[in-house]
């Protein structure tokens, strides 16, 4: 459904993916893990056409997004849906008219079957009737990802992108979102990306799990994405910068870290 | 991969070293102010297109109808009307001295109707709508709002910036007449009631001096104005940098370039509607 061929992306004089190829057929559920700083926002934001890549192509079913036209893309992107990272609500609208607002945009469905599907998105995510009356601000940060998450189910998509669903939430609340897109999968034969850098959000939804690592810590001649595979193989790596990721050890970064606060007291004297 | 503390050279540039780096530095800049204006003009153009590809709706032109009109009226009439009086305190004790107290009305009238009026309305403008334009776009662009409405195939520029343009544009005319008139009020109170001059000498001189085309000049510069601010405003929130100070950075230089972009407008409109009278009025009256 998604290929992406030798993508490179560069901001300035920032290299942030390097020849990444990937093809995520239907229906799969793909979890991109990395730390911080590492390029998996800018992969998920390439998927959907928000950053051009500077070199490569990104395919949607055959079609490269860099051809389309304005338009085109528009109309392609109504079969995405994308959960952002701090929910992207519109501050300016209610709940109910941000869940309503692809709705709006595509269709031509009358007020009232509006409304009834603003209410059915966000009962399936679990908000009440009474929250579509109030602003994003008045909600916690779960509840406004949920909200996200309803809205980007609006149009009922082929494609689901999750940007950090559960960074900032608690455990509880976290696991709720895992299980909301354990349910979205199971509603309907939806392909899913999951970017995240929590472990048990990419074991619980997973089908298969790639990790990029950074740039800069990388060789000119390595590969960027240092795994690709199910979430038991990710549990069995052998490469000691997976594991040290997926057990969460500092490792050498703790050298590093002693390395440089040496350099630094030494440069003070 | 341990990182290697940066070795510092502490020898000072030689003379001509710094004045490549200066040059270096200079052209830099040029080079950014340069493509800036490009990427402002491609985004002006892309609006102009959305303009006339789509009409806009109903639900985002009225709210900023309402924040720019409606919102503005206020301080707008406010200071237009101080600024008429305080022309007619600066002007009066020049014009006593040449005891051409009743021309006051010409002189306080034309620089209102002319400059005063469009450039302090526009001004106006660009300080409280301007830069709340661009805070709020840049809050959009670094919450990902603006990114949230590509995705959900809506166009940022047809739903953000199409109908703040319009409502700049359409509105900022009726903001300069309301300033014009304060003004002129303004200016007629103090020097009539409170300089005691004479008030038919007063209004006959402003009658002569002062024409329809003096108001329609302030008016059509107004025009200008109002796209400027408009189009520079969303641009910085558009392109705005991430965090507090980035939002903050866009809205005040919202506002410092809107303010230069309005004075230079003025001067190059003003020659230009200077000649243009002249050229339909070649035997008409000086105009002042």
């Amino acid at each position: 459904m998604i290929e992406l061929r030798n993508v490179d992306m560069t901001f300035g004089r920032g290299h942030v993916l390097r020849n990444i190829n990937l093809t995520i057929p239907r229906g799969q559920t793909l979890v991109i893990i990395g730390e911080s700083g590492c390029g998996k926002t800018v992969l998920l934001k390439t998927i959907i056409g928000l950053t051009r890549p500077t070199r490569g192509q990104v395919l949607f079913d055959g079609k490269d997004l860099a051809q389309l036209s304005e338009a085109e893309l528009a109309h392609e992107r109504t079969r995405y849906g994308f959960v952002f990272q701090l929910a992207a609500l519109f501050d300016s609208m209610t709940i109910g008219q941000n869940v309503a607002f692809p709705l709006r945009e595509h269709t031509k469905k009358t007020p009232q079957e509006v409304r009834e599907i603003v209410f059915t998105r966000l009962a399936e995510v679990g908000l009440p009737e009474a929250v579509m009356r109030k602003k994003p601000a008045e909600l916690s940060g779960g509840m406004r990802k949920r909200v996200g998450l309803a809205r980007a189910l609006a149009l009922n998509p082929e494609l689901m992108l999750y940007d950090e669903p559960t960074t900032g939430l608690d455990p509880i609340m976290s696991d709720v979102i895992n299980e909301l897109i354990l349910r979205t999968r199971s509603a309907s034969p939806v392909t899913s990306v999951v970017v995240t850098h929590d472990m048990h959000t990419a074991r619980k939804v997973s089908d298969r799990v790639l990790m990029l690592y950074p740039l800069s810590r990388l060789k000119a001649d390595e590969p960027q994405a240092i795994f690709d595979g199910t979430a038991q193989e990710l549990d069995r790596s052998r490469d000691p910068r997976v594991s040290q990721f997926v057990n969460g050890e500092a490792g050498e970064r703790l050298m590093e870290l002693r390395q440089l606060s040496s350099s630094q007291s030494l440069r003070k004297y | 991969m341990a990182t290697q503390p940066a070795t510092h050279d502490s020898r000072p540039p030689g003379f001509l070293e710094a004045a490549a780096n200066w040059i270096a530095g200079l052209g830099g800049l040029v080079m950014n102010w340069v493509i800036a204006v490009e990427d402002m003009i491609e985004f002006f153009l892309r609006m102009v297109g959305w303009i006339f590809r789509r009409r806009p709706r109903a639900d985002t032109l009225l709210p900023n109808f309402y924040q720019v009109g409606v919102l503005s009226l206020p301080v707008v009439a406010l200071t237009g009307t101080f600024i008429g009086m305080v022309l007619a305190v600066q002007s009066h004790a020049q014009f006593r001295q040449l005891n051409m107290e009743t021309r006051l009305g010409a002189v306080i009238n034309m620089s209102l109707v002319r400059e005063l009026g469009p450039v302090l309305a526009a001004t106006m403008l660009a300080g409280r709508v301007g830069s709340a334009m661009a805070a709020e776009l840049g809050t959009m662009r670094v919450t990902e709002q603006i990114d949230a409405l590509s995705c959900m195939g809506a166009n940022p520029i047809y739903y953000l910036v199409v109908p703040r343009f319009i409502a700049c544009l359409v509105l900022i005319p009726c903001l300069t007449i309301m300033a014009d008139f304060m003004g002129v009020a303004g200016g007629y109170f103090y020097s009539i009631y409170v300089l005691d001059i004479d008030r038919v000498h007063y209004l006959e001189n402003s009658r002569n001096f002062v024409g329809t085309y003096d108001l329609f000049a302030g008016v059509f510069k107004s025009l200008f104005f109002g796209a400027a601010i408009a189009v520079v405003s969303c641009y910085r929130g558009f392109h705005c940098d991430p965090g507090a100070e980035g939002v903050g950075r866009a809205a005040t230089s919202a506002f410092v370039i809107s303010f230069v972009l309005i004075l230079m407008l003025d001067f190059f409109l003003g020659i230009m509607l200077d000649n243009v009278y002249l050229m339909f009025w070649p035997e008409g009256q000086s105009l002042l």
